[in-house]
């Protein structure tokens, strides 16, 4: 019996990987739980198992192969061996088709000066920490691990042990812990695995580190990064997919930077380590792999400062961060029917940077807020507010806010998606406040 | 080696916890091969080398003890029997899953069988243990609560909170750490000041034993020490049980922290299943034959949950706004 090895899905975000190594060889006899090939994620190198005993009668996509996708065959399995696969085991085939794969993926990225959100935030990090001792690197597997999500790697390697900190499973003691280093004039960056288990610790980035500044009367400052994935990965549900934008928003003494681009990423990442206040740094999971044209502003941008991503006659799109997907989305589909759409990427959250806004409304008289976060209380309630205060008489329609759905994350494909702001429903809302 | 059977244990009594845990054990593998093949989502954390501890545990459980956990639950689900069908229903987001598809592999519940969770959040659902014993002492009823937790988790703050009250109040709860050397890639060493684990409640004045966790019948009989312990009213128990998970964290986990010598030693000195198969070999109990005609119809069974569960319809898109309040 021939039985089909498909390319196994080896992480929440994967849908493709690249085939780096065939430990076995065609024809090879393999006993289930055997280690036969290893296949890149998205994330890092990962060994196949076999799936049941047999002989890997036949090699479908030779090692070296890039962007394999999820559920492809790649290999056959046969129950018993035969003359003919040992033939195959020579054939010079697999061999060829590894040269000519090898040529297609030799262009590297670099030569069209593109570079990776993850790329870009490892950067800031290390060129931070190059540059000033004060500067280290603090969470749960940062340091041998590499990151959970590898934005640290080699970090350890190049700054050692005393500057890239393994923690236990402590958010809210190390949070605490680097609050109080950061208060004696250290500048720590605290890596949360994710933003969801920074709410272990939102006592102490609440209550400690944005507030002593003004509980002290200006005397005890407090240097410090706090960051880490925010928002919806895939299909990880309700306890790991929630946007904290707005949450951490609401609070003074706060800083709140979301990135979309790799540059803005990295400009935006070395000011809120320069910064003298404690800063948010949401990323997210889908973007780290994301691969952006280099900016030539890379180097230090302020906080605080939006950036009018595309300009437009007819209607503002503002959004922030992985959010940025769905505006720009939208913009091309309505540019199709016509319509002009300026769009805003606020980088910033909190300080808002209101002249930007105001100015683009007052251009386009529409706006539409977009973000993956729950509607109430949300970041758009916050923009419709102030657009109602600064500039009431030049708006044409309502401020619309598209958002998560008002609901958990659900686990189930269908349900999350329902549950995440989409596209359409941009493009929708837009059609109805331009009454086309 | 696996220990003598107990008095309180009979033949019978071990095969059925051979075939317990076994059945997790081919669940899991085919969890594994689902997710590989995109059927299962998100985050899958696999149970395999630690079967005994549940299975050993569940044992001595009567009827309205109850039993949390963290995100490594599948385990704790099959063996306090809740069907595999619907878990494996719930993995791949289905409306017949125990969620109804909206938990997924980290979050199932069970009402009827007083499992509360299936926990995302590391630690979070030690509190929630002692909440539950908590409910029983108020009650004056004669249950217990089962708490579980990993080694990384032995270090949040919550769970030595949650020490000193459940000793001060004394409440009837075993907790039990399921220490399995590793928090994700964080060896036990790596991250522990002390590694004793079970002497952690010293300062609390909660006994605490070492146990054997991939030996059942160890499992079981210090269970009986902690459950004897708890259920008259001496308050709380401490069980570390010494383990090893065979896969890495997660599915995603590429498991570079030790080495494949590290992982197979341990397969081939240790195993739970390979051990007691021996065991009840060896002493006559049972036959190859016999033990693998059990692992037939387990296969066959858990074949059975994987059709279930990738034939069962998706939730319904009305179930998105249902279950937010009561
Ligand atoms: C509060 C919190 N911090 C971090 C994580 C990410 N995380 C999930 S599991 C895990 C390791 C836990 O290890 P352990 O307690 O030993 O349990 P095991 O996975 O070995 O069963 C980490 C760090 C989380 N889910 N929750
Ligand atoms: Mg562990």
């Amino acid at each position: 019996m021939i039985r089909d090895l498909l390319m196994p899905s080896l992480s929440p975000t994967m849908e493709e990987g690249k085939l780096t190594k065939w430990l076995v060889q065609e024809g090879d006899a393999i006993s289930s739980g055997d280690i036969i090939a290893e296949i890149e994620t998205d994330k890092a190198v990962m060994e196949l198992e076999a799936p049941e005993d047999g002989f890997l009668s036949k090699i479908l996509v030779p090692e070296g192969s890039e962007a394999v996708k999820v559920n492809g065959k790649i290999a056959e399995i046969s129950s018993e061996t035969t003359e003919h696969q040992k033939d195959s085991r020579t054939s010079s085939k697999a061999k060829e088709q590894v040269e000519t794969n090898v040529d297609k993926f030799e262009i590297p990225s670099t030569k069209l000066d593109t570079i990776t959100v993850r790329e870009s935030i490892r950067d800031a990090i290390k060129e931070e920490m190059s540059r000033d001792d004060e500067v280290f690197l603090i969470g749960e597997e940062v340091g041998e691990y590499e990151g959970a999500y590898k934005i640290s790697q080699g970090l350890l390697n190049t700054f050692g042990p005393r500057r890239v900190i393994d923690t236990p499973i402590t958010e809210h003691g190390f949070t605490g812990l680097a609050i109080g280093a950061a208060f004696s004039g250290l500048r720590p960056i605290v890596e949360y695995m994710t933003f969801n288990f920074a709410m272990q610790a939102m006592d102490q980035i609440v209550n400690s580190a944005a507030k002593t500044l003004y509980m002290s009367g200006g005397q005890i400052s407090c240097p410090i990064v706090f960051r880490g994935p925010n928002g919806a990965a895939s299909r990880v549900a309700a306890q790991h997919s929630q946007d904290f934008s707005a949450f951490y928003s609401s609070i003074p003494g706060l800083k709140v930077i979301q990135p979309f681009t790799a540059s803005d990423a990295k400009g935006l990442l070395k000011s809120a380590i320069r910064d003298n206040n404690p800063v948010i740094f949401l990323e997210n999971e889908i973007l780290y792999g994301k691969k952006f044209e280099r900016e030539a502003s890379e180097e230090v941008i302020p906080i605080g400062k939006a950036k009018i991503f595309l300009e437009g006659t007819d209607l503002t799109l503002i959004s922030f961060g992985i959010g940025m997907t769905y505006a720009i989305e939208a913009a091309e589909l309505l540019s199709k029917e016509g319509i002009s759409t300026e769009i805003i990427d606020l980088r910033t959250i909190r300080p808002l940077d209101k002249n930007t806004i105001i100015s683009s409304v007052k251009k386009t008289n529409r706006c539409i807020t977009i973000e993956e976060g729950f509607p109430i209380c949300s970041v758009g309630n916050n923009i419709t507010a102030l657009i109602m205060e600064e500039a009431f008489d030049y708006l044409d329609a309502p401020v619309i806010n598209c958002t998560g759905k008002d609901v958990p994350m659900p686990y189930a494909e269908n349900l999350e998606k329902l549950a995440l702001v989409n596209t359409q429903e941009v493009v929708e809302r837009a059609k109805e406040i331009i009454y086309r | 080696m696996v220990k003598k059977p107990l008095k309180t244990t009979g033949n019978r009594e071990i095969i059925n916890f051979f075939q317990e845990m076994l059945t997790i054990r081919r669940f899991e593998e085919k969890a594994g091969q689902l997710y590989g093949m995109g059927h299962i989502g998100g985050f899958c954390h696999l149970y395999i080398g630690q079967e005994a501890i549940v299975v050993g545990l569940e044992s001595i459980a009567i009827e309205g003890d109850q039993r949390v956990t963290s995100y490594r639950d599948h385990g704790h689900m099959i063996a306090c029997g809740m069907s595999p069908k619907r878990i494996m229903a719930e993995l791949t987001g289905r409306g017949s899953g125990y969620s109804k598809g909206k938990g997924g592999s980290m979050h199932m519940f069970s009402r009827e069988k007083n499992f509360f969770g299936g926990h995302g959040i590391v630690a979070a659902q030690v509190p929630i243990a002692a909440g539950l014993a908590f409910s029983n002492k108020y009650r004056e009823n004669n249950n217990i609560a089962f708490g579980y937790f990993g080694d990384g988790a032995a270090n949040q703050g919550q769970i030595y909170e949650t020490f000193n009250m459940a000793s001060l109040w004394v409440l009837p709860i075993v907790f039990v750490i399921e220490n399995n050397q590793y928090a994700m890639g964080t060896s036990l060493e790596r991250a522990s000041s002390s590694p004793a684990l079970y002497t952690r409640g010293q300062a609390f004045n909660i006994p605490g034993e070492a146990v054997d966790g991939m030996n059942v019948l160890a499992v079981k009989e210090a269970g009986e020490r902690a459950e004897k312990h708890c259920r008259s009213g001496k308050g709380p128990y401490i069980l570390e049980m010494n383990t090893y998970r065979y896969r890495g964290h997660s599915m995603s986990d590429p498991a570079k922290y030790r080495t494949r010598d590290e992982v197979n030693k341990i397969k081939a000195e240790r195993d739970p299943i390979d051990n007691l198969r021996s065991y009840l070999i060896s002493n006559n109990i049972s036959t190859d034959s016999e033990l693998k005609d059990i692992d037939k119809q387990i296969k066959d069974a858990i074949s059975d949950a994987a059709d279930f569960a990738i034939s069962s319809d998706i939730p319904d898109d009305n179930e998105l706004w249902t279950d937010i309040y009561s």
